[in-house]
């Protein structure tokens, strides 16, 4: 069965897309915005943490580096939607191939390995703790500090004004809500987000590699809809939560696919196991929420 | 009396066969793949041959546990952990970021790694000489300067060398570097030309026509999984394509000197038996590939318009004969 330092490996990754969870969310769910930039800003995010590390950089304030940098994209994305009128889809799709030659420049190279690198785990390892254990506390504490933020956010002014403005942009407007400038903050946090997972993914795997990026977003919208189907997000507090859970989940089961010999499952059949999933997790009657079904109808 | 000497003779052979059996113990080898590719692949069966005809055989003494990331960087480390947790013999990784991903977790297991360029670059190891930790392995950094001394004795008069790489490929990026520099140092000049994904390539190999006197691959995965359009280029244009990889030759290009990735993984293979032999990776320096047999290809010569030499055609140790 599942060893432990794979069953930790599995916790840590999903506490990492957690965080590209809590960025799909604001973008798909809070903004009604389809956002394919992430596919970008995750190598973008471990490329500045990277670049930055490398030349001597506290690793923190790298990552905050990178932060910056996602919510940068994040903003273009939005830019070109709300002042040039841009589909959504569209727009993030440019920012998306725009960022594979940007971050192509920013490293210089396609892979910056930061193996005995000075990391923000580096400190970490001197707790009395065994050595696949500590990404995942640590991992743990930023997902968490996260979560609070993100919630208390959501719960202010500002973020009441960005739900409504997902909710219903034309009643939002007509409330003298500024519905472009929350676009573009929305899109940006988003994307600082997933800068964040991008940089703390480097750091854990040792080298920033400029493919990194592929297939983000699926993963994050499996982790979501798997969340929502465990947990049913009928306030803001529980839909972040089922985030991070929607995320460790996928991760254990593609720790369990990686395991699962007996059944004949592969690496390779975790494509159509991720869609299988998702599918059953829109269609199942009981994991039916509110928003699942506000998904359904929009596909009818 | 009979009965107990019968006793003795089936206890006395229970123990030798379980002590058979022990000395048959068998040991566990995991593979992890970034992602399948004809040239990764053919690493992967070289693994595999190797350990099989060193008496290792699957199923019997050897267990080999085998994933690809489907290069998917999340994936790969999820199959780097689940590796470390299964605690095997060996641990083999094949490319570069398979390879970090494994080194970033693994720091008892002994690592051997497959089909990495630059392994120092890399962070994989302090030195080609003394790896250091638990890791070394086999690089596949080219021998340049000889596959240059090959190009150079087929097209004496070329002075501008093309080649198409993939900017997002480690491996590839640091092969062009060198070919920039060992050209530089000959008083030619190299003509890059960039294609981020296979269907980038044939554009990328017409925007060289006019501008080049003979064009060389690297074993760019991207390129190579593409060479078609490359060589097609060649013919139309009568510009001669070499190639790293001598399975390129087949496939149209006119020669190349020895480099092919299944006995780069024979080579792996053999390095993996000898950590199961009690080796230890500490005094294990990265091996370089060492086999430079010239592979020749005269009608693909034919077809892009320039004449080999006699001798040089006499040299090659397999002469392809293509009717492509």
């Amino acid at each position: 069965m599942l060893s432990e330092i794979a069953f930790y490996g599995a916790v840590e990754t999903g506490l990492i897309y957690g965080l590209v969870a809590f960025a799909i969310y604001i973008s798909f769910r809070v903004l009604d915005f389809p956002d394919l930039t992430v596919d970008g800003s995750f190598p973008l995010g471990a490329a500045v943490a990277g670049v930055m590390i490398i030349n001597g950089w506290n690793p923190w304030l790298a990552t905050a580096g990178a932060i910056m940098a996602g919510m940068a994209a994040g903003a273009v994305t939005a830019i070109l939607n709300v002042k040039l009128k841009i589909l959504n889809l569209l727009a993030s799709i440019l920012t998306m191939l725009a960022l594979y030659s940007i971050n192509l420049r920013i490293m210089g190279r396609p892979n910056i390995a930061l193996l005995n690198e000075e990391t923000v785990l580096s400190p970490w390892y001197d707790l009395d703790l065994a050595y696949h254990q500590v990404p995942v506390l640590l991992f743990s504490i930023v997902a968490f500090v996260s979560l609070i933020l993100l919630w208390r956010f959501m719960k202010s002014e500002t973020g009441l004004a960005m739900r409504a403005t997902g909710a219903n942009a034309r009643m939002a407007r007509a409330q003298g809500i500024a519905t472009g400038a929350m676009i573009i903050l929305g899109v940006a946090v988003s994307n600082g987000l997933v800068g964040l997972a991008g940089a703390l993914f480097a750091q854990s795997q040792g080298a920033a590699d400029v493919t990194m990026g592929v297939g983000v977003i699926v993963v994050g919208l499996a982790s979501l809809i798997g969340g929502e189907a465990v947990i049913t997000p009928t306030t803001v507090w529980r839909a972040l939560l089922a985030c991070i859970v929607g995320a460790i989940i996928y991760r254990l089961a593609i720790a369990f696919a990686l395991n699962a010999d007996a059944l004949g499952l592969k690496a390779q059949d975790l494509n159509l196991i991720t869609a299988v999933l998702v599918t059953l997790a829109i269609v199942l009657p009981d994991a039916r929420s509110s928003l699942v079904s506000k998904l359904t109808r929009k596909k009818a | 009396m009979a009965k107990r000497t019968l006793r003795t003779l089936i206890g006395a052979s229970l123990l030798a066969a379980a002590s058979l059996v022990h000395a048959q113990e068998s040991r566990i080898v995991a593979i992890t793949q970034i992602v399948e590719h004809p040239a990764l692949d053919a690493v992967y069966q070289g693994v595999k041959d190797e350990l099989a005809e060193e008496g290792y055989v699957e199923g019997k003494n050897l267990t080999i546990m085998y994933e690809s990331a489907q290069g998917n960087s999340a994936i790969a480390a999820q199959i780097a952990r689940k590796f470390i947790g299964e605690n095997p013999d060996v641990i083999v990784a094949i490319a570069t970021p398979s390879a970090q991903t494994v080194a970033a977790a693994a720091k008892n297991i002994p690592v051997v790694f497959s089909a990495v360029t630059d392994p120092v670059g890399a962070k994989l190891v302090n030195s080609l000489e003394v790896p250091g930790a638990n890791i070394t392995g086999v690089s596949d950094m080219l021998p340049i300067e000889r596959h240059l001394d090959m190009l150079l004795r087929a097209v004496p008069n070329a002075k501008r060398i093309g080649t198409v790489y993939n900017p997002g490929e480690a491996n590839a990026v640091s092969l062009v570097g060198l070919l920039e520099n060992a050209l530089k140092a000959r008083g030619l000049t190299l003509v890059k030309a960039a294609a981020t994904k296979t269907s980038e390539v044939l554009g990328a190999a017409r925007s060289l026509v006019g501008k080049v006197d003979a064009i060389y691959l690297t074993t760019d995965n991207t390129v190579i999984s593409a060479a078609e359009a490359v060589i097609s280029v060649g013919e139309r244009a009568d510009i001669p394509v070499f190639a790293a990889d001598t399975a390129t030759v087949e496939r149209g290009a006119v020669a190349a000197l020895g480099f092919d990735y299944y006995s780069h993984g024979r080579q792996t293979g053999k390095m993996v038996v000898r950590i199961l032999k009690g080796a230890n990776t500490a005094d294990m320096p990265v091996e370089t590939m060492d086999t430079l047999d010239l592979f020749v290809n005269p009608a693909a010569a034919e077809r892009m318009d320039i004449t080999l030499p006699d001798e040089f055609i006499k040299e090659a140790k397999e002469v392809v004969k293509s009717n492509k």
